[in-house]
């Protein structure tokens, strides 16, 4: 029933275009891939695009293998359409593994184990990373594109001014925060308005302190929906994520402005003079938001989120984009061969932009400055990689209760009621 | 004798040839889609197994929609009352003063802004910064010039939240009410006032016992469009909040479960829910239409 609809929608559309005449001609026919080409979807665009291109372009020179890159926002929806209706890109680009989870279960998914040089992939990529790229024990794609998300970032120069320094563990970060305040200042700027999306930025504050409480293995759990949200693990890494965001001295404008502010605006009391806060803590690519005419290290750097139980160290939580292939071509086939070697990502990694390449033939030094080789080398040292929870939980918990609780918490809600309300809607979404 | 029954019965199919492209189009875009919506309502999140009235029973008893029925109703009543009643204050009011046009054209004039814009605007004007630093926002800069002045998070606080919401909405449609009420107010013939003021009446009696008694139809026809106006409210609360901090509205929610949560089945019982609210009113329009017409 759903599938005629689906059906009945896209004829719909399609009429809708003809009857608008000529204006999206132009567009379908740039999609056509010539033959011998690999058409590629993603969510690229801008920058990211055009450094991908520049990546893959001396594999068009060498094999003479062009690429047609579909750009879109809405992912799910179109690859959906389009595998529905027998129409695959050859290769995706996708967010997060979630989605190849359900290609994989649906068999839209190219088993790249085949053709690839599996001793190459293994020396070269983390277990970790070959397991999240899997299903069923089948190697579906590989990570590509990296966001470090455990990092804390201060004012280097407003740290050496008030006397701070980098704290090594979570009772130092705590002590330092005390010590700000008593100094008349605010330690963090936080901000959890992100417009329809508003609420995400708390999340992976949640996550990070649960790898870090809790461990990976719990985390697994939790994500997976194995433990309830009730579970006393879950509750204390809350806790500890209400130390500071239920501290109304601790942050810029008190909760209130942590609720009200835009995640993308929320860094800037950092370079005020005086400062406004001193600390903010947000994913690697923050930095395009940070007002222009910063100097790296001297008015901006980062330290990684600190250790809070040393049995679990210092864990890093990202997100990565990660490739797939759904038509078996040899000219597929050989994009992927090429997209696994170091040339494309060290070209993108030259060109800036915050690219991390989990791959570890990608050398440090490819990287165009220290703050981005410090991310880099962060991620690939790693012991342990979590994934960003909300991600890879179901929407309706991922990107509904969970950034609703979150913001409630911060609000005065009891942490129990939150809890008992994200576990309601987890009950009845695995 | 044959003859003419043969041409009586092709008479006979000539309204339904007149009728069937409408009745196809509106069978095909309207019909079947209510009631697929209804079929689908009864399945589960991927429309693959029946459930019964489980999506039904998640409408009316889990906190989330218990929120965006009391908030919907919050909307119904503060959104209507204030947009009819302001609507009928400033069309009594305005036909007295000479720059009627002007002001009449100021008020309307949000009427053209999208509601997506209008909710980016109003997000600024509520806008939140705190003590001490300038404020950027209009609506705390003018509270700021008072002592002991506190910013307020107009859009997270819940105690004004919902009603920070409804005054955008109020603030968009009340120039529509006003032009339809000015419009019948002007109709009412002037002799009938005259006259009631030469027997005497004050202003006020003027306005409760000739006015409104004579304004009655289009009063009815503005508040009943306003309420089916007000169910539907979605594009101002999922721009400036989307639901969050206990401002979830019934359409809000519906949107979600489609479109972010991926599960059918609920938001087609959502949406299922909102047409049966909604039917009574077009049942009082409906009606409302066709006895004018007959008189």
């Amino acid at each position: 029933m759903k599938k005629i609809f689906i059906v009945f929608m896209v004829a719909v559309f399609a009429v809708s275009m003809m009857l608008a005449g000529t204006g999206c001609g132009e567009e379908a026919a740039a999609e056509e891939a010539a033959p011998g080409a690999v058409t590629v979807i993603g969510t690229w665009g801008g920058d990211e695009l055009t450094s991908f291109q520049e990546a893959v372009f001396p594999f068009t020179e060498d094999t003479g293998i062009g690429m047609a890159f579909e750009g879109t926002r809405d992912l799910a929806a179109v690859l959906t359409t389009r595998v529905q209706a027998g129409n695959p890109p050859d290769i995706a680009i996708l967010p997060n593994p979630g989605q190849m989870y359900e290609l994989a279960e649906d068999d839209a998914l190219v088993d790249i184990s085949e053709f690839m040089d599996m001793n190459e992939l293994n020396s070269n990529y983390a277990e970790a990373w070959l397991d999240l790229a899997s299903y069923d024990d089948t190697l579906y794609g590989i990570f590509y594109k990296v966001a470090n998300k455990s990092l804390i970032w201060y004012n280097p120069s407003a740290f050496s001014a008030g006397g701070y320094e980098v704290p090594a563990d979570w009772d130092e970060l705590i002590a330092l925060s005390d010590k700000i305040v008593s100094d008349g200042g605010t330690p963090w700027a936080i901000g959890f308005e992100s417009e329809a999306a508003s609420g995400w930025p708390a999340t992976d504050w949640i996550e990070d302190i649960m790898l870090r409480t809790a461990g990976p293995d719990v985390y697994d759990k939790w994500v997976n929906h194995e433990i309830p949200w009730t579970e006393e693990a879950v509750k204390e890494a809350w806790e500890v994520f209400g130390e500071i965001v239920l501290n109304e001295d601790y942050q810029y404008g008190g909760t209130t402005g942590t609720l009200t502010t835009n995640f993308g605006d929320a860094a800037a009391p950092l370079f005020t003079d005086p400062p406004g806060a001193y600390m903010h803590r947000q994913a690697s690519f923050v930095t395009g938001f940070f007002p222009e005419g910063l100097e790296v290290g001297k008015d901006y750097d980062f330290f990684p989120f600190p250790s809070i139980d040393p049995e679990y160290g210092v864990p890093v939580l990202g997100g990565a984009d990660l490739i797939v292939m759904l038509n078996d071509t040899p000219e597929a086939r050989e994009f992927m061969k090429y997209l696994a070697t170091a040339e494309p990502q060290e070209i993108w990694a030259a060109s800036g932009g915050g690219f991390i390449s989990p791959n570890k033939v990608v050398s440090i030094d490819a990287y165009p400055d220290e703050l981005t080789k410090k991310m880099a080398e962060m991620v690939v040292n790693a012991e342990v990689f979590r994934f960003d929870a909300s991600d890879l939980m179901p929407a309706a918990v991922g990107s509904g209760s969970f950034w609703t609780g979150a913001l409630d918490f911060v609000g005065g809600t009891d942490l129990d009621t939150v809890l008992s309300e994200i576990e309601d809607s987890a009950l009845d979404s695995y | 004798m044959n003859k003419e029954k043969i041409l009586k019965k092709k008479v006979d199919m000539w309204p339904w040839a007149y009728l069937a492209p409408a009745l196809l189009i509106l069978g095909f875009f309207l019909v079947y889609p209510i009631i697929n919506t209804i079929y689908l309502s009864l399945l589960d999140a991927k429309s693959e197994i029946f459930v019964g009235l489980s999506n039904y029973i998640f409408a009316f008893t889990r906190k989330p929609m218990l929120i965006a029925f009391r908030n919907n109703l919050l909307w119904l009543v503060f959104f209507t009352l204030f947009t009819v009643s302001l609507g009928l204050i400033f069309a009594v009011i305005f036909d007295r003063v000479r720059y009627e046009s002007v002001v009449k054209s100021i008020i309307f004039l949000p009427m053209a802004i999208s509601f997506v814009g209008a909710g980016v605007i109003w997000k600024f004007v509520y806008s939140y910064r705190p003590a001490g630093v300038a404020q950027i926002g209009v609506l705390n800069a003018i509270l700021s010039n008072f002592k002991n002045f506190e910013p307020v998070g107009w859009l997270v606080n819940k105690g004004t939240n919902n009603f920070a919401l409804i005054f955008v909405g109020i603030w968009i449609w009340v120039g529509f009410c006003m032009v339809i009420l000015s419009a019948s107010y002007k109709g009412i013939p002037k002799e009938l006032i005259e006259a009631s003021r030469v027997d005497g009446a004050n202003e006020m009696q003027v306005f409760w016992r000739i006015i409104i008694p004579m304004m009655k139809p289009t009063i009815a026809v503005v508040a009943t469009t306003m309420i089916i106006n007000v169910l539907k409210v979605f594009d101002i609360v999922y721009v400036m909040t989307n639901g969050q901090f206990d401002t979830e509205v019934i359409a809000n929610r519906m949107y979600k479960e489609m479109f972010q949560f991926h599960n059918f089945g609920r938001a087609s019982a959502i949406a299922v829910i909102l047409l049966l609210v909604i039917i009574p009113m077009m049942i009082v329009n409906v009606r409302r239409f066709r006895r004018q017409e007959r008189s």
